[in-house]
Order: C-alpha cells, then sequence, then structure tokens
C-alpha cells in the first residue's frame, strides 16, 4: 500500500532538509521511496542525488516549449539507496504562476507512471504554505492523504504551523486528507519542547517528534549528504531513524482545528515568550 | 429610401453582402476610406503575396515556434458529454469559453446544443471557484433537469487549481444536488493538448464514476468508442453494420441524435444519447473496441487495467483497416461476418476500380487530426495516391512514428513527409515549393484552395462552409464509397474546369 505524506511548514525551517533524512532513513528500513519537490526553487533532492540542483519537470518543459515533449525518465533521477527524485521546478520568482507548475508537474509524472505499485512512500516537500490552488495539488483528492508540518518554537514558524492548519481543513472536510503530526525542528528557543507539544495538542494533533539542533546535519549538507548517509553513526542520524520509524508506524491522523490570531498570541504568552502589554 | 405601403416592402430585394459590396457606392466607399488606412501600394503587397510562395520564406516559416489556433480541450469534453442520454456539460469556467465551444459545434453540424458556463470572474480567480460550481450545480439541475452533469473546465479553473473532485463532494454534501445524481468530472486545460485529449479526459471520468459499484456478471456484449468523431454519419453506420452482424454492443458516447434529431417543430435538449444505465452496464463488457486512437489513449488504459477487458483499437477507415475491424469483431464476438457486409466490401472495392485511373499517382496534402490522418493515409494509399505533404497541428511523437511506419510499408508513401505540431500557414509554403493535385482538410484548408488553387475535399473537423457532409459515413465499406466519390469528383470537376476551353473537355470521364 503506497502512502503518499506532503511535508508543509514555513520558508527555511528545513523541510527538504528533514524530509530528505527521514527519507533516506527509510531507505536504510528497506521501504522504497520517491520524493517530489513541489518548489520553484528546486532543492528537495540534492542530499540524495548529491547534486547543486536536479534538473526540473518545468526547466525541460521550458526549453522543449511542451511538457508533452519529456521522457519520465529525464526528470525522474534514481539517488542514495535507490530513492527516486523528481523536482517540478518552475518559474522564477516574480513571474508567471509557480502553482500551475506544480500541478503540470505532478499530472506528468502520474500520466508516465512515475507512481509504481511497489513503492512504500512518496514525499512531496512543498513550498511553504498552501498559498494558492496549485500548492495544494499534492493533497487533493487520491494524493498525499498524510501531512507533517515542520516548524520549531519560533513565532513566526508557530503562526505558519497555525495558517497551514486552516488550509489542511478545507481540505480535510471534503477530502480524506489528515493531519500526521507536527515535527519540532528545534531551535533552540525557550521552552521549545513545551510549546510545541501544547501546540500540537492546540491543532488536535501531536508533536511526533523533536529534532534537537546539531551541526552534523549543516556539516552533511555542505558535502550534499543525508545525516544517515554521512555519518550514519551519529547520535543525529539516529533522531532522524526515530522519526521515520514513527512516520511509518503513525496511526494518530486528524482533522486539524487551528486556533485564532487571539488564541496562539495567548498561547505564546502563557509560555512566558511574549510580554502581556501593559495596561495603560 | 421611405417605404410608404407594404406593398413597397415586399418589393424591396434585400442584397447580400457579394452583391451589395460590389455596388459603384461601396466600391467608391473603399477607395476612399484607403486615405486613411494609408495601405501599402498595391504593388508591394503583390511583390509580398509572390515572396511568401518562396523557398527563402518557407525556410523563415518553418522557423515560427507557435502555431496558429488549434481547437482546445473542453470542445472535445463536451463533445464527449453530450453523447450520453440526458447529460448537461458543464464547464467550470470563464464565459467566453463556452460561447465558443457552442458556436463551433453549430456551425458545424447545424444544430443547437446545451452546455453550461459557471461564469467565473475575477472574484473567484481570486478565491476559488467554489462558489461558481455549487450556484452553477444547483441552477442546472433546477432548471435543466440532466440525468448526469458532465462537470469540465476551462484555463481559468485550471491555473487556480480548482479541485473538482472535492467541489463536487462539497456540493452533494451540502445537498446542493442529490447524492446519487452522477457528476463525473476531468481536468481540461485547455493550453495542454487539444480537443482529442479533452475528450479522452472526459470520457474516461464518466466511465469511472458510471461504472463504479457496477462489476458483476459478464454480460456478453462489446463496447464501441467512437473517439473525437464529428461525423454523425460514422455512428449511424455502426450501429447499422454491428446490427446486421447480430453483435449486442454499447456505443459510449452516440452523438448521432444529439447533433442531427429530427425536426418536429419541438425543442428537446437531450435527444438520444447513450443510455445511463447501458453505459454503467459497459463495465461488464467482454471487450471495448475504440474507433480512434489518439483520442481514447488515457481511457483504453483505463478499461484494460481496471476493467480487465481486451481494449482493441481499430480504426474502420480504408478497406483494409475495415477489413480488420470486421475480422476482430468476428473473433471477439464468435459472429460471422454476413453475405450482406462482404458484397458491401466487394462494391467499394469496385467502386475503387473504376475510379483509380483519376486518383492513381495523384499527389496529396492532407491536414487534420491524428485519426483521421492515419485513416485517409490508408485509404490514399490503397487507391495508388501518393501522401505528399501530412500536416496534423495536434499530433505528436507517438503519432508521427505511426504515420511514418505505415508510409513505409508502400511503395506509394515513400514521398511523404509528417509534420506534427505545425499548421495550415507551414503547409501553404510547401503547396507552393512542392505543389500537390489534391488537398483534403477541414473548411479552413479553403483559404489554401483560394491561394494555390489546389482543388479540396472536405474531410475531417469542423466543416463550417459546406452542408451536411457529416451525415455521410466515412467509415466502414460505406466510408470508402464517399471518400471515392469526393475524391474522383473533385478531380474530375478540376480536369473539366481546366479543359474546358480544349478538345478534351469530354462527356465521358
Amino acid at each position: 500500500m503506497m502512502r503518499q505524506i506532503a511535508v508543509y511548514g514555513k520558508g527555511g525551517i528545513g523541510k527538504s532538509t528533514t524530509s530528505q533524512n527521514v527519507v533516506a532513513c527509510l531507505s536504510e528500513a528497506g521501504y522504497k521511496c520517491m520524493i517530489v519537490g513541489c518548489d520553484p526553487k528546486a532543492d528537495a533532492t540534492r542530499l540524495i542525488l548529491h547534486k547543486k540542483a536536479q534538473v526540473t519537470v518545468m526547466d525541460l518543459a521550458r526549453e522543449r516549449g511542451s511538457v508533452e515533449d519529456l521522457e519520465i525518465e529525464e526528470v525522474l533521477l534514481t539517488g542514495y539507496r535507490g530513492i527516486r527524485c523528481a523536482e517540478s521546478g518552475g518559474p522564477e520568482p516574480g513571474v508567471g504562476c509557480a502553482g500551475r507548475g506544480v500541478i503540470t508537474a505532478i499530472n506528468f509524472l502520474e500520466e508516465n507512471g512515475a507512481y509504481e505499485a511497489d513503492t512504500d512512500f512518496v514525499f512531496y516537500d512543498v513550498l511553504g504554505d498552501v498559498v494558492c490552488g496549485g500548492f495544494a495539488m499534492p493533497i487533493r483528492e487520491g494524493k498525499a492523504k498524510e501531512i507533517y508540518i515542520v516548524t520549531s518554537g519560533e513565532m513566526m514558524a508557530m503562526y505558519a504551523a497555525n495558517n497551514i492548519s486552516r488550509g489542511i481543513l478545507k481540505y480535510a472536510q471534503s477530502g480524506g486528507v489528515r493531519l500526521g503530526g507536527l515535527i519540532c525542528n528545534s531551535r533552540k528557543t525557550d521552552k521549545e519542547y513545551e510549546l510545541i507539544a501544547e501546540l500540537a495538542k492546540r491543532l488536535n494533533t501531536h508533536m511526533i517528534h523533536f529534532i534537537p539542533r546539531d551541526n552534523e546535519v549543516q556539516r552533511a549538507e555542505l558535502r550534499r549528504k543525508t545525516v544517515v548517509e554521512y555519518s550514519p553513526e551519529h547520535p543525529q542520524a539516529d533522531e532522524y531513524r526515530t522519526l521515520a520509524k514513527k512516520i511509518a508506524e503513525n496511526k494518530n491522523f486528524v482533522i486539524p482545528t487551528p486556533m485564532s490570531m487571539d488564541e496562539l498570541e495567548d498561547l505564546l504568552m502563557d509560555f512566558g515568550i511574549l510580554e502581556a502589554e501593559p495596561e495603560d | 429610401m421611405e417605404l410608404d405601403t407594404e406593398e413597397e416592402m415586399k418589393r424591396i430585394k434585400i442584397k447580400d453582402h457579394n452583391e451589395l459590396f460590389q455596388e459603384q457606392e461601396y466600391l467608391e466607399q473603399f477607395e476612399k476610406k484607403k486615405e486613411f488606412e494609408n495601405p501599402w501600394p498595391a504593388e508591394k503587397v503583390r511583390e509580398v503575396a509572390e515572396w511568401t510562395k518562396t523557398e527563402e520564406y518557407q525556410e523563415k516559416n518553418f522557423a515560427r515556434k507557435n502555431i496558429t489556433v488549434k481547437a482546445c480541450q473542453p470542445l472535445g469534453a463536451i463533445f464527449c458529454a453530450s453523447g450520453f442520454e440526458g447529460t448537461m456539460p458543464f464547464v467550470q469556467g470563464a464565459q467566453g469559453c463556452v460561447a465558443y465551444f457552442r458556436s463551433h459545434l453549430n456551425r458545424h453540424f447545424k444544430e443547437p446544443m446545451a452546455a453550461i458556463s459557471t461564469s467565473m470572474t475575477e472574484d473567484a480567480a481570486v478565491f476559488g471557484g467554489l462558489n461558481n460550481m455549487l450556484e452553477g450545480l444547483r441552477n442546472s439541475y433546477a432548471l435543466y433537469n440532466p440525468k448526469m452533469i458532465a462537470v469540465c473546465t476551462t484555463c481559468m479553473a485550471e491555473v487556480i487549481g480548482d479541485d473538482l473532485n472535492a467541489y463536487i463532494r462539497q456540493a452533494k454534501d451540502k445537498e446542493i444536488i442529490p447524492r446519487d445524481l452522477p457528476v463525473p468530472f476531468a481536468h481540461t486545460p485547455s493550453f495542454v493538448g487539444s480537443h482529442i485529449t479533452g475528450y479522452d479526459n472526459m470520457m474516461k471520468g464518466i466511465l469511472t464514476t458510471i461504472t463504479e459499484g457496477k462489476k458483476g456478471e459478464p454480460n456478453g456484449k462489446i463496447n464501441i468508442i467512437p473517439g473525437f468523431d464529428t461525423y454523425t454519419g460514422n455512428y449511424r453506420e455502426v450501429k447499422r453494420l454491428l446490427g446486421i452482424m447480430g453483435v449486442d454492443f454499447t456505443l459510449l458516447s452516440d452523438a448521432s441524435d444529439v447533433f442531427d434529431s429530427p425536426n418536429t417543430g419541438e425543442y428537446k435538449m437531450y435527444p438520444g444519447g447513450t443510455p445511463l444505465e447501458e453505459a454503467a452496464d459497459s463495465v461488464n463488457a467482454t471487450a471495448t473496441i475504440a474507433l480512434q486512437k489518439y483520442s481514447t489513449v488515457k481511457t483504453m488504459k483505463y478499461i484494460e487495467k481496471e476493467w480487465g477487458q481486451e481494449a482493441l483499437v481499430l480504426p474502420p477507415m480504408g478497406v483494409k483497416n475495415t477489413d480488420s475491424f470486421f475480422d476482430e469483431v468476428s473473433r471477439v464476438t464468435g459472429k460471422p461476418v454476413p453475405q450482406e457486409i462482404e458484397d458491401e466490401r466487394g462494391r467499394a472495392v469496385d467502386a475503387m476500380i473504376d475510379s483509380h485511373p483519376y486518383v492513381h499517382g495523384k499527389r496529396f496534402a492532407l491536414a487534420g487530426d491524428p485519426d483521421i490522418l492515419l485513416g485517409l493515409i490508408s485509404f490514399i494509399l490503397e487507391m495508388g495516391g501518393i501522401p505528399a505533404h501530412i500536416v496534423c497541428t495536434n499530433g505528436d511523437k507517438r503519432f508521427a512514428a505511426a504515420a511514418n511506419a505505415l508510409l513505409s510499408e508502400s511503395p506509394f508513401g515513400q514521398e511523404a513527409t509528417v509534420y506534427t505540431g505545425k499548421d495550415l500557414w507551414h503547409l501553404r509554403s510547401l503547396m507552393f515549393t512542392d505543389p500537390v493535385d489534391i488537398l483534403i482538410g477541414n473548411s479552413y484548408a479553403k483559404l489554401l484552395w483560394r491561394d494555390t488553387g489546389t482543388p479540396l475535399v472536405r474531410i475531417g473537423f469542423p466543416i463550417f462552409d459546406r452542408h451536411h457532409l457529416h451525415r455521410y459515413p466515412v467509415i466502414g465499406y460505406q466510408g470508402v464509397l464517399n471518400m471515392v466519390n469526393w475524391i474522383v469528383n473533385t478531380v474530375l470537376d478540376e480536369m473539366d474546369r481546366k479543359t474546358m476551353d480544349t478538345t478534351s473537355f469530354d462527356v465521358i470521364r
């Protein structure tokens, strides 16, 4: 049974790093995996392919003039432990429609048989937020049914997580998509563990894992590798292995209950992150 | 002019523009207008027009990447949906698109057709088209009482990423339309593929929805999918032929009565179409036969994989293709091909032999949709005609490979070049630099007839400027007869025109 998973979260929070490390661990555990990058920046597969950036569906479509002139082998590459990788790509910032690029790319992959029946996990690494219909493509009917949100104790990351939950709510009500949990990619902020655990609770989900901050991730990234590949014995590799195992065994799938802005700020104040404004 | 009496009004002759604009008054007006138009001198215009006939211009022309207008996906989707009983084609998108689809089909068939637009405007572009979809479904169900609503999209809904599946589910959850009303859907971005892609997507959508949970006992029937076929005569022909053979079949999307309905003085919104119950039972058939390949690719893949049926593509255009069609139908159903059909074949072959001296060795330029082109190539080769330029605007690499394979099998196919992604303006260059005897194409090819003087046989879609051609089949042995008839008589007309003032102006040809 193929499980399709979408990973969302604030820009720069570590979605791509986390997904690639998790996928590497899942492959290590014997699962057959695939990553589909849904971001014009196209940086969702570099740690698996050991390349600066892979050629994207939309790059080639732009070159050839039409997506119909592409062959699947040109855009579906195989990397570390047989993980298959594709990047949607998209326009330069500020022009065109990146969302449509995602729709086009995923349709192309589907129609050309990229989703092989023996695949266990497909991970969609999606640009920041569900900003438009295009970036919701991975969670449309028949595609990803599980979503994980990568966040941290930083306020804006939490805002984003709450906001993404709103997007998911819309799709969860009409379809089968569910939130599988929050992944806390630690930034070493105050009371981070408790705060994200509480945020998760308010969103009706759970913090599936707390990834401690460790420079080993950066060292591996500089060499275009995941931690599991670069230093398999390092404790950080075990953190990703644990997260991968938790995802593989996860049974906690919910319709999220996003908070209002006031509630979110109250939560931050309860944890002493925001100072209550003095009464005049 | 003042008209005083009814009598005078009756006497007034209404002139059409052919006559009117040639009158002195108008000719003078056109001449005077030039002062404001500041046009190039007539001599320069002639000079450039001549230059467009040269090799030099052809090179520039073929360097052109953008092709002129081709028809788009929702047109095919709507056409496909119309061929089902009581089905309202429903387009999520802006209004103008649907007006175009309808008028395109009206002009070809000279018949009215119904289709809904959800009339998306700027707010829908920003906030998504959910409300348009809900309102549209509510209204069309209440006003037009359809048995099925088949939803497709225009560019606008596609670019903003409207999720049809989720929207339709919501409409049912909110009880805007009954839960048991079949509402199949197909995403049909106009900027991908062409009308044949849209037909395919919609057919797959309809079959997926309508056969859900219907898998049961085999019904011993076969399914026939005509594809994007705009010859109502073809639908009637396939029904007649399978009737003669005694084959029990379901025609999936039967557009014949919808686009060729009897005039009884009473308007019917849903004339004819494949009964929905039969369509739902199609999942239990022995086999499915598509009469076109390129407009049924995804559908046939789906049928083979999901229904586990034998899925055959057998376009019966030309003698050899029609033979294979009957051989396979006979094999699949166990029914022999009756003498009546053998006789029809004999008459068609006889007609080909009668006319072949005038067609043999003639060079052809062909333009059209991939399936009709493959049929035409096959037939022309059978007649000893020489296809020279084959232009398929909406053809892909696979079509080009198939066409080349077909051409390479015959000594008459050796001169041909297959052009995909090229248009009639490219063909115009080719017809000047390497002229042919006969051109086959749709009504737009008429402009090449005018410019190059090459006689035109109208086969394909759309045909706006001649009436009733769509009532005559181009498939089966009757189709062979019709094609022989149109082609040879065009050749003979041209011969008469050219020999009018010579001793060769013969009464007997």
